[in-house]
């Protein structure tokens, strides 16, 4: 379990985080967006107990980050932005380190970095430098590292930046995969990843909070619910009339919208609509338009 | 206890996997062992010139005419040395950005920097072990009195490991070894000559200035007495510079 209440982070001549809320439920996994230097890092950062806050608070499984560190500590999980890997260390080496900083008993260090081994498939670099090892396993070691003491809660700054698209669908598989056993948090640029991956989202823009949102709210794309059941013919005619539209296809009274970029004014769609008789009762925004508008939303408008 | 012994046994490892603890050796005892020739020879010149000028044997002292300088000139290696073997220790977890993963582990940030010290430490014992085969020159071929010999090395401990403290300080303030080493250099350097800047000044301000120097509390030990004062203050200079060391990230994290 993850809260932040009220959370405001000052360096000296700025403010990185003002007065930011969020939580996310045991178990589930939440995605952090916002454009580059949003305070995302920043947040992390309190989160870990890296810096102080300086208003509000940060809890993990209630505990105050501010108050016992080394609680919070002991059962978070970090994959900073850089992977911090000791070039000079073996990959095994490197695992049984963090494995003693984190307290490990002795004993539990073999089989726990066996454990995180095979959960990351780093078997085949297990005895190489950790200087030698490529972009993909370097970040799989960085995940490693971060489960090795299997805290309840994974944070996880850009898990997949700078990846190939087959590494990024793999990394985004062991993510997945810690689902129900511990609370994750990961900070990305691509809401493909967040919508695949996350339960909800967390969007922020110059150090403020812009919106939060779940899996049910943003769906996988547009979706403009009518009052009525709708004609098949709909879809087709609209996805003619209106070439932003990738896809358009009716499902009883809803009409499923694909976009090719985010729809900056969803009025002619609206209005086409509307010369056609159809009831609009409720649109849902995909997340990518909900994130768009959030992000580009003027400062008095932010929720 | 534990972790500080973890975070040493890390540092230990980047010490002997890396070249640069056997480079650092090397470069001692190539130096030191010109020193220790050099100082031998002109002892041996000394001697007999002495002995045929007639003075009794038992005048001439081994401790004073060899070991008491060549202790002195080590000292002055050291202060070249020892930065370079400190520069690394917080400047190249700031530079790899591993110190995120230290700093949020749920070690004490006092076991983090006993650790790192303790490894320093050990590699410096180790170096200093070496030059001891000098010593047993010394003790082949004449009768030198150990228990002096025992104090100068303890001294020449002591004195290391207050360099070893302000080397650690010095890297924690930036992630530029050239800097972190350069820093230390210089602080170690003024430090040892701070009673020669008191000696003009007026009296009081003189016997601080010689207080606060490494040079007037090695000179003693150097020359085999051993004061719990001098001890006291090495062991004090050193505990300041962790203490200090501290504080530094205590200060960055508000920054």
């Amino acid at each position: 379990m993850i809260q932040v209440e009220h959370l405001t982070k000052k360096f000296a001549e700025t403010v990185a985080v003002r007065d930011i809320s969020f939580a996310v439920e045991k178990g589930r996994i939440w995605g952090f967006l916002g454009p580059n230097g949003a305070g995302k890092t920043t947040t992390m950062r309190v989160l870990t107990g890296y810096l102080p806050p300086n208003e509000g608070r940060a809890l993990i499984d209630g505990i105050d980050v501010a108050s016992d560190p080394r609680a919070v500590q002991r059962r978070v999980g970090y994959l900073p932005e850089v992977v911090p890997v000791y070039g000079e260390l073996t990959v095994k080496e490197y695992l049984r380190f963090v494995a003693e900083l984190n307290g490990l008993e002795r004993r539990k260090i073999a089989p726990a970095v066996e454990r995180a081994v095979e959960r990351t498939n780093l078997q085949p670099v297990y005895g190489r430098l950790a200087r030698n090892i490529s972009r993909g396993f370097r970040q799989r070691l960085g995940i490693a590292q971060a489960v090795i003491h299997e805290p309840h809660v994974l944070i996880l700054d850009e898990p997949t930046i700078g990846l190939d698209p087959a590494q990024i669908v793999e990394i985004r598989e062991m993510i997945r995969s810690f689902r129900g056993s511990a609370t994750v948090i990961l900070s990305s640029h691509i809401l493909a990843e967040i919508t695949q991956v996350c339960d909800g989202a967390v969007i922020i823009k110059e150090g403020r909070l812009m919106a939060t949102l779940t899996r049910e709210e943003w769906g996988k794309s547009l979706e403009i619910v009518a009052a009525a059941p709708l004609a098949g013919e709909l879809a087709a005619a609209l996805a003619q009339a209106f070439p932003a539209l990738a896809e358009a296809r009716c499902d009883g009274a809803s009409l499923k919208l694909e976009f090719l970029r985010p729809p900056g004014d969803l009025n002619p769609i609206l209005s086409w609509l509307l010369g056609r008789d159809v009831r609009i009762r409720e649109i849902k925004a995909g997340l990518e338009a909900l994130y768009m508008k959030a992000v580009l939303a003027e400062e008095g408008r932010a929720s | 206890m534990r972790s500080a012994w973890t975070i040493a046994k890390k540092e230990l490892k980047a010490y002997l996997y890396s070249p640069v603890a056997y480079v650092l050796a090397a470069f001692f005892l190539l130096v030191s062992g010109f020193f220790f020739y050099n100082i031998l020879a002109w002892a041996n010149e000394q001697t007999v010139r002495m002995l045929q000028q007639g003075y009794p044997a038992e005048y001439l002292d081994v401790n004073q005419m060899l070991f008491q300088p060549f202790f002195g000139n080590v000292a002055i290696v050291l202060i070249f040395l020892l930065p370079l073997l400190t520069m690394r220790l917080f400047a190249d977890e700031k530079k790899t950005r591993t110190e995120e993963l230290l700093l949020t582990s749920p070690v004490r940030l006092g076991a983090i920097i006993a650790g790192k010290y303790l490894a320093a430490l050990i590699v410096y014992a180790g170096i200093l072990l070496l030059t001891a085969t000098y010593s047993l020159f010394a003790f082949a071929y004449g009768n030198p009195d150990p228990a002096p010999l025992l104090t100068a090395y303890l001294g020449l401990f002591l004195l290391g490991a207050s360099f070893i403290a302000v080397g650690l300080l010095a890297s924690a303030l930036t992630e530029n070894q050239v800097i972190a080493a350069g820093v230390s250099f210089s602080a170690i350097l003024l430090i040892w000559v701070l009673s020669w800047v008191g000696e003009g000044g007026p009296g009081a301000w003189r016997s601080v200035l010689a207080y606060l120097s490494f040079f007037s509390h090695f000179k003693n030990m150097a020359g085999g007495v051993i004061d719990t004062q001098d001890v006291i203050y090495f062991l004090t200079f050193s505990f300041l510079g962790l203490y200090l060391t501290r504080a530094v990230f205590e200060f960055r994290k508000w920054r």
